[in-house]
C-alpha cells in the first residue's frame, strides 16, 4: 500500500534515538556491576550469581540493539553525519557492556576474594569507572539535541564540554588504577600467586571499562567535528 | 461542426464526469502527500489536515489556479492546428482526462508512485502528437514545463535550506530558544500570509474577474500594501495561538527543545494552509484545465480560438472532486503517510512545507504545471542537506525518477487509445 507514496517512503528511521537507547542499555550493564561487587565483597556468591545473570541478560539486550541498529543503517540512507562514524559510536558503546560482563565473569568464575587491605579503594575505583560510563551516557544523550540544532553552534560546544569532563574522569581513574596496583603490589607476596595474578587482571578490566567509556566520547567528538 | 451541435450535451456531461474523476484521483492520492508532513510531525491530526485541505485546496484552485489552467488549455497544444476540426480537440481533452484519471487509479492500486501533473502533460502531448500531428504540440512550452520539473525541486530545496538555516541562527542555536521562537515565529507567519496574498493578487484574481485598483501606478505596487496587511493579520492571529504556549520544564532525558517545537507546530498549521493553497493552485488546475478547454469549445459552438474566461463552476467542480476524493479515500492515505514520517519535527516540517509551497505558488503564477509531491521531496532534501533530518531514504529519489519515466508514456499511450475510441464513437 505505502509503496506508492514516495513521499512517505522518503523518511528513514532516525538512528539517533536508538543510539541513545543502546548507550542507556550499556550503562545499565555497568551500573549492574555495583550490586554484584557488593555481593562479591561480602562473599555472598549466591546473591552475586543473581546479579551476574542480570548483567549477562543486559549485555545480551545491548547486543541485540546493536545488531538491529546495524541492520537499519543501510548505505542508501542520507544522514546528517557520516554513517561510518555512527557505526563506530555504536561499536564503542557496546564495548562498555562487554567490559561489565568480563569483570563480573572473572570474579564469579574464581569466586574472587578482595583482600581487606585494598577493599575500600577497590570499590571506590570501580565506582569511579562506572561514573565515567555515566558521563559517556550524559554526552550521548545530547544526540537528539544535536540533531535539533543541525550539529552546529552552541550545542556542539556544550557536548564538547561534556566530553572534556569525560576525559578528566578517565584520567583520574587511571591515577586510581596506578595507586591501587601499588597497594596490591605491597601485599601480593602474602596472597596465593594465582589469586594475585587475577586480581591484577580484574583491576585491569575495571580500568578498561573507564577507557571504553572515554572511547565513546572520542567517537562522539569525531562525529561532531566539522 | 455538426458533431458539436449534435452531441454537444453528451460530450459536455462526459467531460465533466472525466474531469471529476481526475480531480477525485488527485484528492485521493496527491493531497495526502501535500498534507502528510503536517500530520507526520503531529502539528495536525488527520481530521484537521482534511479540514484545512478542503478549504485551502479550494481557495487555491479558485483564486490562483487560472494561469495553470490556461497553460493546459492552450499552452501545450497549438489550438490553431485544429481550427477546422474542433471536435478533435474535445476528444483529445476528454481522452487526456480519462487517461490521467485511469492511470492515477491503476497506479494507486498497484502502489506505484504517480504524479498527476506528469500524467496530464503526457496525455496531452500524446494525443496531440499522434492524433493530430507532431506540429500540433508546442514543443517549446513542453520543454519549459519539463525543465520546471527539474528546477522546482531544486528551488524548493534551496528555499527550505535557507529557511532552516535561518531558524538555526535566529532560534535554535541561541541561549534562549523559546523566547526567540516567540519573537521570530510570527515573522515566518507574516511571510506565509504575504506570499500567498501577493501571488493571489497579482496572478489569481483576474481569472475570477476581480480587479483591485488603489491607483499606485503598477499592479505590483497596488498589491504590496494589501498583501502586507494580510501578512500582518496572519501574524497577529498566529501570535494569539503562540501566547497560549508556556515554557514548561522538560524532564532531563527528553529533548530540551520540546517547548520550542510546540511553537513551531503552531507555525506548521499556517504552512499547511499554504501548502494546501499551493497544491490547489497547481494540481487542481491540472485536473480541470482540459475540462475548461472542452467547455470553451462547446459553449462557443466550435470556435477554438475564442477568448473565453474560465467559468467559476469548473474550478468548483474540480475543488469538489478533490474534496470528495479526500473524504472517501484520501484520509486513509494521509494516515499511512503520516505514520511513516513521524521523525519529522515541526521546525523541519515548516521549512520544507514553506519552501515547497512558495515554489509551487510561484510556478502556478507563471502558469507552469509542476508536481507538488516532487517539489516537496526536493524541499525535504534541502533540509536534509542542512543536516536537519535524522535519516532520509535516497532510494526514493530513483523511484521518483522512474515514475517520471513510466508516467509520461503511460499517460500518452492511454490518451491515444481513448482519443481514437472517442473518434470512433462520435465520428
Amino acid at each position: 500500500m505505502a509503496r506508492g507514496y514516495p513521499f512517505g517512503n522518503l523518511f528513514g528511521k532516525s538512528p539517533f534515538q536508538p543510539i541513545q537507547d543502546h548507550m542507556a542499555k550499556a550503562h545499565e550493564c555497568a551500573e549492574a556491576l555495583i550490586p554484584f561487587l557488593e555481593a562479591a565483597m561480602a562473599d555472598d556468591w549466591e546473591l552475586a550469581t543473581k546479579h551476574r545473570s542480570i548483567i549477562t541478560k543486559l549485555e545480551d539486550e545491548a547486543d541485540e540493539l546493536k545488531s538491529e541498529m546495524r541492520a537499519s543503517l543501510p548505505k542508501s540512507l542520507f544522514l546528517p553525519v557520516p554513517r561510518s562514524d555512527l557505526l563506530e559510536v555504536i561499536s564503542a558503546q557496546d564495548k562498555i557492556a562487554n567490559a561489565s560482563k568480563t569483570i563480573s565473569g572473572l570474579m564469579m568464575g574464581r569466586k574472587m576474594h578482595i583482600p581487606e587491605a585494598i577493599a575500600a579503594s577497590f570499590m571506590e575505583f570501580a565506582l569511579e569507572s562506572i561514573a565515567t560510563s555515566a558521563q559517556a551516557l550524559k554526552a550521548i544523550n545530547e544526540l537528539d539535541e544535536l540533531v535539533e540544532t543541525g550539529f552546529r553552534g552552541r550545542e556542539v560546544n556544550a557536548v564538547e564540554a561534556l566530553i572534556d569532563e569525560l576525559d578528566h574522569l578517565e584520567h583520574r581513574n587511571d591515577e586510581q588504577e596506578i595507586a591501587i596496583r601499588a597497594s596490591l603490589f605491597a601485599i601480593e607476596k602474602d596472597l596465593p600467586p594465582i589469586d594475585a595474578m587475577f586480581l591484577y587482571k580484574v583491576i585491569d578490566s575495571i580500568g578498561d571499562l573507564a577507557n571504553r567509556a572515554q572511547k565513546v566520547g572520542s567517537r562522539l567528538q569525531i562525529l561532531i567535528a566539522r | 461542426m455538426e458533431i458539436i451541435s449534435q452531441h454537444g450535451h453528451i460530450l459536455l456531461v462526459l467531460a465533466c464526469l472525466f474531469g471529476f474523476f481526475m480531480a477525485w484521483g488527485v484528492g485521493a492520492n496527491d493531497v495526502a502527500n501535500a498534507m502528510g508532513t503536517s500530520v507526520g510531525s503531529r502539528a495536525l491530526t488527520v481530521k484537521q489536515a482534511i479540514f484545512i485541505a478542503m478549504i485551502f485546496e479550494f481557495a487555491g484552485a479558485y483564486l490562483a489556479g487560472g494561469e495553470v489552467t490556461s497553460t493546459i488549455r492552450k499552452g501545450i497544444i497549438d489550438p490553431a492546428m485544429m481550427a477546422g476540426t474542433p471536435e478533435l480537440l474535445v476528444y483529445g481533452m476528454m481522452a487526456a482526462l480519462l487517461a490521467a484519471g485511469t492511470w492515477l487509479l491503476v497506479a494507486s492500486m498497484m502502489g506505484w508512485p504517480v504524479s498527476t501533473t506528469h500524467s496530464i502533460v503526457g496525455a496531452l502531448v500524446g494525443f496531440a502528437a499522434v492524433g493530430i500531428g507532431i506540429d500540433a504540440v508546442n514543443w517549446g512550452k513542453v520543454g519549459s514545463i519539463v525543465a520546471s520539473w527539474v528546477v522546482s525541486p531544486i528551488l524548493a530545496g534551496t528555499i527550505s535550506y535557507g529557511l532552516f538555516m535561518s531558524v538555526q541562527k535566529l532560534i535554535l542555536n541561541t541561549a534562549t530558544p523559546f523566547a526567540n521562537a516567540k519573537k521570530y515565529v510570527p515573522m515566518y507567519m507574516f511571510l506565509v500570509g504575504f506570499m500567498i496574498a501577493m501571488v493571489t493578487l497579482l496572478k489569481g484574481l483576474k481569472h475570477v474577474g476581480i480587479e483591485i485598483e488603489l491607483g499606485l501606478g503598477s499592479k505590483f505596487a497596488n498589491a504590496m500594501p494589501i498583501a502586507a496587511v494580510i501578512g500582518l493579520m496572519v501574524a497577529g492571529i498566529g501570535m494569539i495561538f503562540l501566547n497560549r504556549i508556556k515554557d514548561e520544564s522538560i524532564p532531563s532525558h527528553r529533548n530540551r527543545f520540546g517547548n520550542v517545537e510546540k511553537l513551531f507546530a503552531v507555525l506548521m498549521v499556517f504552512t499547511a494552509c499554504a501548502m494546501a493553497f499551493a497544491h490547489g493552485s497547481n494540481d487542481v488546475a491540472n485536473a480541470v484545465g482540459p475540462l475548461a478547454a472542452v467547455v470553451s469549445v462547446l459553449s462557443s459552438g466550435g470556435d477554438i480560438a475564442a477568448k473565453s474566461a474560465l467559468p467559476g463552476w469548473i474550478l468548483l467542480l474540480g475543488g469538489g472532486g478533490i474534496v470528495l476524493g479526500l473524504a472517501t479515500y484520501g484520509f486513509k492515505v494521509m494516515g499511512t503517510i503520516g505514520k511513516k514520517i513521524t521523525e519529522l519535527t515541526p521546525s523541519r516540517g515548516f521549512a520544507a512545507e514553506l519552501g515547497a509551497a512558495t515554489t509551487v505558488v510561484f510556478a502556478s503564477a507563471t502558469g507552469l504545471p509542476i508536481s507538488t509531491t516532487h517539489t516537496l521531496v526536493g524541499a525535504v532534501l534541502g533540509v536534509g542537506m542542512a543536516r536537519g533530518i535524522g535519516a532520509l531514504n535516497l532510494r526514493v529519489i530513483s523511484t521518483i525518477f522512474m515514475s517520471w519515466i513510466i508516467t509520461l508514456p503511460a499517460g500518452a499511450g492511454l490518451a491515444i487509445i481513448f482519443f481514437f475510441l472517442f473518434k470512433g464513437i462520435f465520428g
